[in-house]
């Protein structure tokens, strides 16, 4: 277990930050983690039908954002947090050729259930907030 | 639409209330490895809890798990979709708001809560209602409802894994989008351009040129700026100017946290700076927190190139 270690819920505080985590937004994202979450909608991976909605290319489907959300909390939490709840509103789509950078901090702490509430926001960098929520982990309360 | 039609099609739309878009349906593959380490690849994502035996063996659940965030993805249809969704209460749902103009839609918010976490050899079972529908919303996207469903999760043995709840405005939209055909580059977005007239342009210019100009009067020697034709001491119109060595002090200074302005960083510092020279100058302060800022700090400016096609004096703590 020496390489991942988990965060303690005591070793964490309201107002920590969270490492920001900037990913590349390409095609080969979206339409991998559109197959990923076997999302075969065409939006996702046929460029033509995502111009048809008026946007220029494909964009990133729902459950790729929820899957960047709950990793970059577990990237930081380390792997024996157990993520309760992901709520997250959803803002621009995510197209290729933008930048998502996620940043997070700790909002809440509640320490009868170990449960630590994370306000994470994707932003990209063209049109701006892609998703933004709240992230609830619960964490080991001793080593 | 006159209240009475729009009271038959609420009648018609909010009969959907409490309906099952479909009933416990076991996903058609059981949690397993592969499909776990493809969405792990996909989303970058090394927890080992996930894909890495060995490790989860020695943890505290002692084996792995599928990513919570995979919840949706096991009873997702699959391939099929590409050829269109079969028909259920949703679509119809859906059909009628498009019938009459809704035909806007748009996902707003979308939450997972986790109770048990699942690991490979698992079955996920999916249930699906429409939840509720709202009252006519007049949204910035245009006239229309928000529906939310709720999709209830359940494993072989019938205990509750998790919930989603999805919600969807469906809207009269105030344009329709027309296709995009273009291939063209999403352009990046730069700082709003400087304003360059007859008076300010060349102060600008020398910007580009990497320097920090101040403007001063030919007669009486006053230093200005921001740059205007005229000495406010001696009414000439006649100037010139020197070179600033880019040494100031913090007069006032914020933090512009919102709105969030493309093009800019997020929460940048801005601040009123003292020149050693004298005149005053607004300008970001970079190279140090917000919260490290203040009135009296001293600071060491260079200009720098901060997008593609922008040039600006930054300064830097000291």
């Amino acid at each position: 277990m020496s390489e991942y270690t988990t965060l303690n819920y005591a070793d964490v505080h309201v107002g920590d930050k969270l490492p920001e985590l900037a990913i590349d937004i390409t095609t080969g994202l979206i339409v991998g983690g559109a197959m990923a979450t076997r999302d075969y909608e065409p939006v996702h991976h046929d460029k033509s039908a995502a111009q048809a909605t008026g946007l220029p290319d494909v964009f990133m489907n729902i459950l790729t954002s929820q899957g960047l959300m709950s990793r970059f909390v577990t990237d930081w939490s380390g792997p024996e947090a157990v993520i309760r709840k992901l709520d997250l509103k959803l803002g621009a789509p995510n197209l290729p050729g933008m930048v998502m950078t996620i940043s997070g901090e700790v909002t809440d702490k509640d320490d009868s259930s170990g449960q630590v509430s994370i306000a994470v926001v994707g932003e990209n960098n063209i049109w701006g907030m892609h998703m933004q929520g709240t992230v609830t982990i619960a964490l080991p309360q001793e080593a | 639409m006159t209240p009475e039609e729009q009271k038959a099609f609420e009648d018609r739309i909010y009969a959907y209330v409490g309906v099952k878009v479909c009933e416990r349906t076991a996903a058609k593959d059981a949690v397993n490895p592969a499909m776990i380490r493809h969405w792990a690849e996909a989303m970058g994502d090394t927890n080992p809890a996930y894909t890495d035996e060995t490790w989860a063996a020695n943890s505290r659940r002692g084996k792995t798990i599928a990513p919570p965030a995979m919840m949706y993805a096991w009873n997702q249809e699959g391939f099929t979709v590409t050829r269109g969704r079969a028909s259920d209460p949703q679509t119809d749902m859906v059909e009628l708001f498009n019938e009459y103009g809704f035909t806007g839609v748009l996902g707003t918010n979308v939450t997972q809560e986790y109770f048990k976490e699942v690991s490979p050899g698992d079955t996920l079972y999916l249930e699906m209602e429409i939840d509720s529908i709202s009252e006519r919303k007049a949204t910035a996207r245009g006239i229309g409802y928000f529906f939310e469903t709720l999709a209830t999760f359940s494993d072989q043995n019938g205990e509750k894994v998790g919930t989603q709840r999805f919600r969807v405005l469906k809207f009269i939209p105030q344009e329709q989008p027309t296709a995009a055909t273009g291939d063209d580059k999403l352009e990046v977005p730069t700082r709003i351009p400087s304003p360059r007239g007859h008076d300010n342009g060349w102060w600008w210019q020398a910007v580009d040129e990497g320097k920090l100009l101040i403007q001063r009067c030919k007669r009486c020697q006053v230093l200005r700026h921001p740059p205007r034709p005229m000495c406010g001491e001696c009414q000439s119109l006649e100037w010139d100017s020197i070179e600033s060595g880019m040494e100031g002090e913090v007069i006032s200074y914020t933090c512009l946290r919102h709105p969030a302005i493309p093009g800019y960083p997020k929460d940048p510092v801005c601040a009123v700076i003292k020149l050693a020279e004298g005149t005053n100058l607004v300008a970001n302060i970079v190279g140090c927190d917000y919260d490290d800022v203040f009135i009296g700090m001293k600071l060491k400016g260079r200009i720098e190139q901060v997008d593609e096609k922008t040039t600006l004096p930054q300064f830097y703590p000291a």
